[in-house]
């Protein structure tokens, strides 16, 4: 655990003064303290191509009084930089008038260890690895052209300190293995990715040469793609495999269903609330609580302890993800969801591990069902436009369905859909539910935050399909 | 405010002895202070008002040919005499890559020019209020306008390039940036677009007026979009889009990429990528340029490049590292590119539009489709049917698919170029592409 005022000119106490005093007539607020230490370690072309060690600290001071939102954040833990963050708080908010909320629930659970991956694993150890996959890869063939792999390991210290010397604090450790190969074959080049994760220490994904699944599975699907013709284009009938397609979800329903999109009403969601919005067989649920997930959370960046929210039951919306201040505003409790990338930034709803949960039917029978249209397994990423509800994803491994049968594999084509209307064309659920493997980042406002995606395989009626065969 | 050169320089020089009296062989260090000050409004009310004060230091430390780096906000002695042994014991365990050195010392850059690239103006947060208030009045003067959000953005930088073989040289940069993006209703269904404006110089922003004018114009335009039917169709890139051809090109003809042999460009150079009426340029120097520097992320010299002639690819972006690996000399591309842009073409806008009986316009694309190995390109999209030269009706829900080799034989430009990012590309058509739909 950080203690972030030894070695500055100013004590917890006073700290906890300066906050007290700056939030006094405002809504709501506090002081986010950060200590990050990151690494990352890239093997690529045979060599170790960089190892970087980052250390950063700082903190974010936020005073919130009706909608507006005042921060000022700095890596200058001091008397005088904490005070000039409050003046300008202050002055930001001097026609304002707020009664501070004190209330924030209290939570004994703990969703992982506080362990520091960094330090877990020895720095020639993971050099070492790296080398072993390299060599691993490469005598797979000559058809191996390209092998990056690398380590991104992290250990965040945070501390919430609110009015009335209210403490908060957290450690969340979190790590990342990637494996990347490029096969050429005939003139051809293709890639194949893959990589694991969550909040554990290295080894606990790597053992037993598991690290090698990670190394087979990127290689097979290469492979995969190099015997790939041109997707079609087009709307058609779409498989989606379980797991990390469910990144639809995330792109298609997640984004719509937080909270600021939805209190500003700019989410194509947010008039739908109590109505159905998918097939009846569809439940998706937001869990910050699952243990050792990439996505999951003690505490949110507010000091909220993460919950088990339950946004779309039986194909009726129930509820949105929010942070504080859009709960307020929307007369409704947080649930555990605001976040922030660091301390450099705001706190707003987001998602933590989006999944859909498993219905009745098999892949298989999914499969047979369908005429002519495509099976996407992997995917690489998607966006959304929340006010449009338009989004895509962008397949990685896919295939053609002809008369029931998984046919040749198709070149990479991006999906699009209308995130309002989508889930009424899911016709089937499958009963094969499963978490990705641990490698989401979503975007939104410039700020990344590591998130997980499940769900069962899935048949869509309808989408369009962006390949260049018409 | 931004702290001077002087204090800068002092913790570059302390990394580097340091670094140097625990074995470093060769050094490299950036030292940066940022001070960014941000207010946003929404329908019409103060929505954030957000103050951010920065410092960075990245060290690369070298021990003949072994190479580690760290990176830390804190600037204690304290904190980087700890962190500098941390490094040189990375160092000392990495595995050794001959490409890895320090530029060529006569590479380096000579001179700190002025390329008026910092406005030391301070434009106070109730400056910025008064203009957003004005973006937002124009934005919503339309009924059909449910929504508005405008933001301003003040940027001031310095930093501190400097490596043991002497190299020291930075300067102070500055950024004012202002956008709106409207939301837009008809029965029911929203729409959204935006304006965005980005200078050096606080008085070379665009009127606040214009800012909120065109995002609410837009906005309002794109409203009841039609899927249309699945056909080979020429596309025409709207400006705000058609620079992602240039940036799609930065990427393939990075030395990384060529190196590494993951461009679908490798072994292209000095061949015709482009129809022989293109020229794509990339100057450094360009006054109160976004994209301008007086040396790249390593200090090297930057000059105004022909990366393509008369169609033909002449130049790749060169690094240090990679350029050894290529057997080529770094020509001052070390973080990529700088001011990019194509050369205008021949056209005007209304000629280009009016050049086919049908086109697809498109606006806006989602999604990141565009694949560098193999040049396979399919993203999500949405614009407008052009007929006769003229903007139909708005286009959404569809995907835009080719691959790049193809479709930069097939580029035509309009004469519309604007500065107005760091890249830049007029107006342009793209012969035949697969548009998916219904």
């Amino acid at each position: 655990m950080s203690n972030f005022f030894k070695e500055t000119d100013i004590d917890t106490s006073q700290a906890e003064a300066i906050v007290t005093e700056t939030l006094k007539n405002c809504d709501d607020g506090e002081l986010y303290l950060e200590n990050h230490k990151s690494e990352s370690i890239v093997l690529d072309d045979n060599k170790i191509k960089s190892s970087t060690y980052n250390s950063d600290q700082g903190y974010g001071f936020r005073a919130v009084t009706g909608e507006v939102v005042a921060y000022s954040h700095s890596n200058d833990i001091s008397k005088e930089s904490l005070r000039k963050s409050s003046d300008n708080l202050k002055d930001t908010l001097k026609s304002k008038k707020g009664t501070y909320n004190h209330e924030i629930p209290k939570t004994n659970n703990k969703y992982y260890e506080n362990i520091n991956p960094i330090e877990s694993k020895t720095f020639d150890s993971k050099i070492d690895l790296l080398s072993s996959v390299n060599n691993y890869l490469r005598s797979k063939g000559s058809i191996v052209n390209q092998v990056t792999a690398n380590f991104l390991g992290e250990h965040k210290s945070i501390e919430i300190i609110r009015s009335d010397n209210q403490v908060l604090k957290d450690d969340r450790p979190l790590v990342r293995f990637n494996v990347s190969v490029v096969l050429e074959k005939n003139g051809k080049k293709e890639t194949g990715v893959y990589g694991v994760g969550g909040r554990q220490s290295y080894d606990d994904y790597l053992k037993d040469g598991s690290w090698k699944d990670v190394c087979d599975e990127a290689f097979r699907i290469a492979n995969v793609n190099l015997e790939s013709k041109p997707a079609p284009a087009g709307e058609m009938k779409v498989v989606l495999g379980p797991g990390w397609p469910a990144i639809l979800i995330h792109e298609a329903i997640g984004h719509g269903l937080e909270g600021d999109f939805n209190r500003k009403k700019t989410s194509a969601f947010h008039n739908l609330m109590g109505q159905q919005v998918a097939s009846e067989g569809v439940t998706i649920v937001d869990d910050g609580t699952l243990h050792q997930r990439r996505g999951s959370l003690t505490i949110d960046d507010e000091g909220t302890p993460t919950e088990n929210t339950v946004l779309i039951e039986n194909g009726i919306l129930k509820n949105y993800m929010q942070d504080r201040l859009n709960a307020r505003l929307m007369g409704t409790k947080s649930t555990g969801s605001g976040r922030r990338e660091s301390y450099k930034h705001v706190v707003l709803p987001r998602m933590r591990n989006t999944m859909m949960l498993s219905g009745k039917y098999s892949q298989d029978e999914m499969i047979s069902s369908v005429d002519k249209g495509i099976f996407a397994v992997s995917f690489g990423g998607g966006q959304v436009d929340i006010t449009s509800g338009k989004f895509v994803f962008n397949c990685t491994e896919a295939y053609e369905i002809n008369n029931g049968k998984i046919g040749s594999p198709i070149k990479g084509a991006t999906l699009i859909g209308d995130g309002p209307s989508i889930l009424k064309e899911v016709s089937l659920v499958g009963n094969d539910m499963k978490l990705d493997p641990g490698i989401g980042t979503c975007g939104k406002a410039g700020q990344g935050v590591p998130v997980g995606v499940a769900q069962p395989s899935i048949l869509i009626n309808k989408m369009t399909v962006g390949g260049t065969k018409l | 405010m931004i702290r001077d050169q002087e204090f800068l320089r002092d913790i570059a020089s302390y990394c580097i002895e340091n670094s140097k009296k625990l074995g470093a062989t060769d050094v490299g260090v950036k030292v940066i202070h940022s001070v960014s000050e941000n207010v946003s409004f929404r329908n019409k009310k103060l929505d954030e008002s957000n103050r951010a004060d920065s410092f960075a230091v990245n060290l690369t430390t070298y021990i003949e040919k072994k190479k580690s780096s760290i990176n830390s906000s804190d600037l204690s002695k304290s904190n980087l005499e700890k962190l500098i042994e941390r490094c040189i014991d990375a160092t000392k365990i990495t595995p050794s890559d001959e490409n890895n050195s320090l530029p060529d010392k006569d590479l380096m850059s000579k001179e700190v020019r002025d390329l008026n690239l910092y406005d030391e103006t301070h434009y106070p947060n109730d400056k910025k209020i008064e203009f957003l208030k004005n973006v937002e009045e124009t934005a919503s003067t339309d009924e059909k306008i449910v929504n508005t959000e405008a933001g301003f953005t003040e940027n001031k930088n310095n930093f501190i390039l400097a490596n043991s073989n002497g190299f020291l040289g930075g300067y102070k940069t500055s950024n004012f940036s202002s956008s709106c993006v409207a939301v837009s209703r008809i029965n029911g269904a929203m729409e959204r677009d935006y304006e965005f404006g980005s200078t050096r110089f606080l008085e070379d922003m665009m009127e606040p007026e214009e800012i909120g004018k065109i995002a609410a114009d837009k906005a309002i335009k794109k409203l009841g979009p039609k899927k249309i039917k699945s056909e080979k169709i020429g596309v025409i890139f709207d400006k705000r889009i058609s620079k992602g051809i240039l940036s799609t090109l930065a990427s393939a003809i990075s030395a990384s990429a060529i190196a590494r042999g993951t461009s679908f460009l490798k072994d292209q150079i000095n061949s015709e990528v482009f129809p022989n009426s293109i020229n794509i340029i990339d100057d450094p120097k360009i006054e109160k340029g976004l994209g301008s520097q007086n040396f790249d992320s390593e200090g090297v010299e930057t000059n105004s490049l022909k990366l393509v002639e008369n169609g033909i690819l002449k130049n790749y972006l060169i690094d240090t590292y990679y350029g050894k690996k290529l057997n080529l000399k770094s020509n001052g591309r070390s973080g990529g590119t700088t001011n990019l842009y194509f050369e205008n073409g021949t056209l005007s806008f209304k000629d280009l539009l009016n050049s086919e009986k049908k086109f697809l316009y498109i606006t806006e694309t989602i999604g990141h489709g565009g694949n560098i190995i193999t040049g396979d390109y399919s993203v999500g999209a949405s614009g407008f049917m052009v007929e006769d030269g003229e903007l139909t009706y708005p286009v959404s829900e569809i995907t835009i698919a080719g691959n790049f080799k193809e479709m930069f034989k097939n580029i035509t430009l309009a004469n519309d170029l604007e500065m107005k990012y760091s890249t830049n590309a007029p107006t342009l058509l793209i012969n035949q592409m697969t548009v998916a739909g219904k």
